[in-house]
């Protein structure tokens, strides 16, 4: 398959116009920077909302000027009210689900090395892939305007959380506010989104199953092209579920459909069906929207992770000097968590009401993607053993990654019992989770990932000095952040509460509450030199020659910045695994995929000695 | 750079294993019979979780502590691509380890949801609406009053919509707290008006969503008199923050002489026995 001739299926001639060149350019690596650039600018309003929300936990009467003078609904006089408060808990949620963790780790980094990764010229459909760019940006320009479409409403966006449950979601204007235009807004923008992660995810799979280069046989494969693979796969399987729920979801709310609002209902003092402003509604499923939008969401957690799983063992193997360990088990990890992936909804709808024997096997099954999981950690801490470590930037966020993964996912164990659950869900132990396992840890995947890949990209290497300075901070910001949170969870904190004034059990935890707001402060704070590091680096950084850290992969082989076409013209053929690094008898302690003169026993097909 | 890095993933992990252990901020003593099984549960996975967390930060700051790049020429790493051994040990050992938790993990939520209330059981209709709970209570006769929907009116203080005209529902009492005997099973009938809410007393050890369109009967034992705080946990709107609502676990005579009251005397005792008992807030 791999030396199959692909010539002419996807060959575009090089762009000249700056429009064809930078805005609607075919060029997957062009495409690939615009959507780290929109993940950049994402997380950045998504961030904004998390300092805002720290600011109203901990202080919730304080009367901050500049909120009052910037959101005269919302804060009035500078006192955040709790639906401004619920608002921005939804839409940090959604843009950095959604805008940060899907677009940055795949649409960014996958589309700009993937096609280089595997010898290929560009993506199989370019100009799909310039589709699902400027698609996923529509939806972006969307869920922006959700935000200002709700300043009447005193809030930045619908206050439904980023899981959007019915009815409250489904009820319109008379649930309260937030519920009115910008929840519309937000249903379209995430259908907008689905749209352009599907077109992606066709383009991924078959970019990487028909047009890599000669020699390139799947298991010589980098571990990052194997884990976008597997995300795109889960892409295409779970999006369309979630788009489907959303259109149900918005023709209960514009059509008077009944998809997931149940009869009887009597909402603000008025009856379903007695007023224009409440249309009847009979046999609707609340929990109809739980399971459809689960069935996304958790295959979602792993489109969010498997990419920063894929760059942390690919930037492990390079700094550690070493092959990856068990190279075969991971990449059957990989699979086995994917798959897995799709059995595992329902552990966040133990107490929804739903079967109480399907919560049983939900159960089960989601310890058992521990198992996949760990078998992970124990590789990449076997990559490091006998390792020659060079500890750059990248690589500390490479081990940061582990050490986040292994700290975020192993609460999984407490959570994914359905016994435990009578007292852990909902409390601020699911978001102590989450946050470090699928946010933190996959954002240091992407950390790991820029600091590495900048060089390739622009010529220039990231200043490594900020970039260790942001690193330090970051790793102990990000414990501080989370892990007092476990235990707010313990005593029974309930998540997305605007402030815990009311409830006497809560009183004991004030200095833990003003503790992470502080950390989190500090923490946001650092991350503005990252973004200087960014631009002054591409100005100013030190000049990378074409393989900056003496690695072994294809992306190194060819010129820095990589030409349009990515090879000059010329495919490479590859002859080794992805990680032969410390080959006894080799010349350096690195031998390129595209190295014919040197022999390597192992030969990357048998992952064992 | 790596004997730094390795030191701070230890005091790291040193640090947050003290935070559990010191059992500063931890559970509410539990009040309910299956509240301790639950925290035993809880014991041993926080025990499996405490040891994976420690052994691998520190296996992970052990390997970053020693396998630094010297920089002398010629000095290489190992050339090893794994160990096919291993990677069975591992697995083999995780898979059983993670997989005896679950089955274990699934007794308390057994006893609790797999079986109907006991025969006999104290048993209250809860109503939950933004931003407040009702409870329904059947009165003397024991039988709950006919309710729908259509009858609902907030502004008249119906709030689950009992129907006038059925001769059970002149007994009942609907009132805003919660109270329930000690040592005797309680089915609790949960539904919701209007968005899905969620029941949530931490001390109890337990929690479920009232969903609207749908009657839910869990059941459960409280096993210690007090006054505890009620918490709604499912986002339901603006004030989720305060839908606070109060569960009196009562003894048996004040209970029983409290639940053939009138709603109006019902209502005056329940105002007395609140200020009475403090709130246990740990």
């Amino acid at each position: 398959m791999s030396d199959v001739s692909h010539e002419g299926v996807h060959r575009h001639p090089a762009p000249t116009g700056f429009i064809r060149k930078y805005i609607f350019s075919l060029d997957h690596k062009v495409i690939g920077i615009q959507y780290i650039l929109l993940a950049l600018a994402a997380v950045l309003v998504g961030m904004t909302m998390s300092l805002l929300m720290r600011l109203k936990l901990s202080w919730p009467d304080h009367k901050f000027a500049l909120l009052g003078t910037l959101f005269k609904a919302g804060a009035p006089d500078g006192v955040m009210n709790p639906e401004f408060y619920l608002s921005l808990v939804t839409m940090h949620g959604t843009i950095m689900v959604f805008f940060v963790l899907t677009t940055a780790p795949q649409g960014g980094f996958g589309n700009y090395f993937l096609p280089i990764q595997i010898g290929a010229e560009d993506m199989a459909f370019p100009t799909l892939n310039m589709m699902s760019f400027w698609v996923t940006f529509i939806g972006f320009v969307v869920i922006l305007a959700a935000i200002f479409f709700s300043g009447a409403e005193s809030t930045v966006g619908p206050i439904g959380g980023w899981t959007g449950y019915a009815p409250l979601s489904a009820l319109g204007a008379i649930a309260g506010p937030g519920q009115g235009m910008g929840m519309n807004l937000w249903i379209i923008s995430i259908a907008i989104f689905c749209v352009g992660s599907l077109l992606g995810a066709l383009n991924f799979i078959t970019t990487l199953l028909n047009m890599r280069t000669k020699g390139m046989s799947l298991m010589r494969m980098p571990l990052t092209c194997w884990a976008w693979f597997t995300t795109a796969v889960l892409a295409l399987l779970s999006f369309p579920v979630l788009l489907g729920g959303g259109i149900l979801l918005l023709l209960d709310r514009l059509a008077g459909t009944s998809f997931f609002i149940p009869g009887g209902l009597y909402v603000s003092g008025v009856l379903s069906g007695t007023n224009p402003n409440f249309p009847l509604h009979t046999g609707g499923s609340p929990i109809l929207w739980q399971h459809l939008f689960w069935f996304f969401g958790h295959p979602e957690v792993y489109i969010a992770i498997l990419p920063g799983m894929g760059a942390t063992s690919h930037i492990l193997a390079t700094f550690a000097r070493k092959p990856v360990f068990g190279y075969r088990a991971m990449v059957f990890a990989i699979f086995a968590i994917g798959l897995l992936g799709f059995f595992v909804w329902g552990h966040h709808m133990f107490i929804s009401g739903m079967s109480p024997y399907s919560a049983i096997a939900f159960s089960v099954l989601t310890l058992s993607i521990g198992v996949p999981s760990a078998v992970k950690t124990f590789n990449w801490i076997g990559t490091l053993w006998g390792a020659r470590i060079r500890f750059t930037t990248a690589m500390l966020f490479a081990i940061g990654f582990v050490s986040l993964f292994v700290s975020g996912g192993i609460t999984g164990l407490i959570l994914g019992q359905s016994s435990l659950d009578l007292a852990m869900h909902d409390t601020y132990i699911v978001p102590a989770h989450f946050h470090l396992v699928m946010g933190v840890a996959s954002i240091f995947g992407m950390f790991a990932a820029i600091y590495f890949w900048f060089p390739k990209m622009f010529g220039r290497y990231l200043d490594e000095r900020i970039g260790k300075i942001h690193f330090w901070v970051t790793f102990v910001g990000v414990y501080c952040i989370f892990v007092p949170m476990h235990v707010m969870g313990l005593v029974g904190m309930p998540r997305r509460y605007s402030q815990f004034t009311e409830y006497g059990f809560l009183n004991k935890l004030h200095p833990l509450v003003l503790f992470v707001s502080i950390s989190a402060i500090i923490t946001i704070t650092v991350q503005l030199l990252f973004y200087f590091n960014l631009v002054w680096s591409l100005f100013k950084g030190a000049k990378a020659p074409d393989n900056a850290w003496e690695a072994t992969t294809l992306e190194w082989s060819t010129s820095t910045p990589p030409p349009h076409d990515n090879f000059a013209g010329v495919l490479p053929t590859v002859y080794h695994g992805p990680y032969e690094f410390a080959v006894p008898g080799a010349p350096n302690d690195f031998v390129m995929q595209t190295d014919a003169e040197v022999e390597v026993s192992s030969n990357g097909h048998n992952g064992h000695h | 750079m790596g004997r730094v890095l390795a030191v701070i993933i230890w005091i790291i992990t040193a640090l947050s294993v003290l935070m559990f252990v010191s059992k500063k901020w931890w559970f509410p003593a539990a009040i309910s019979e299956h509240g301790p099984a639950l925290d035993r549960q809880f014991l041993i996975t926080i025990l499996v979780v405490g040891i994976s967390f420690a052994a691998a930060q520190i296996g992970l700051g052990w390997m970053v502590w020693k396998y630094r790049d010297t920089g002398k020429a010629g000095d290489r790493g190992t050339y090893t691509h794994g160990s096919n051994r291993l990677e069975v040990l591992w697995t083999v050992i995780t898979a059983v380890v993670f997989i005896t938790l679950a089955v274990m993990g699934q007794s308390v939520w057994a006893q609790l949801r797999l079986h109907d209330a006991p025969a006999g059981s104290y048993t209250v209709e809860v109503v939950a609406q933004q931003f407040q709970w009702n409870f329904h209570y059947p009165g003397k006769d024991n039988v709950f009053g006919h309710t729908d929907p259509k009858l609902i009116d907030d502004s008249a203080l119906n709030y689950v919509g009992l129907d006038p005209g059925d001769p059970n529902a002149k007994d009942d009492a609907v009132t805003a707290s919660l109270v329930v005997p000690v040592n005797r099973p309680v089915e609790l009938r949960l539904r919701s008006k209007d968005v899905i809410h969620s029941f949530w007393v931490p001390p109890l050890r337990f929690k479920q969503d009232l969903v609207p369109g749908m009657e839910i009967k869990v059941h459960f034992t409280p096993t210690k008199v007090g006054k505890y705080e009620l918490a709604c946990a499912e986002l339901c709107g603006q004030q989720h923050y305060k839908m606070r609502a109060f569960m009196l676990v009562l003894p048996d005579e004040e209970l029983n002489a409290i639940r053939v009251m009138s709603q109006e005397q019902f209502q005056a005792r329940m105002t007395e026995l609140l200020a009475k008992y403090p709130t246990v807030i740990d």
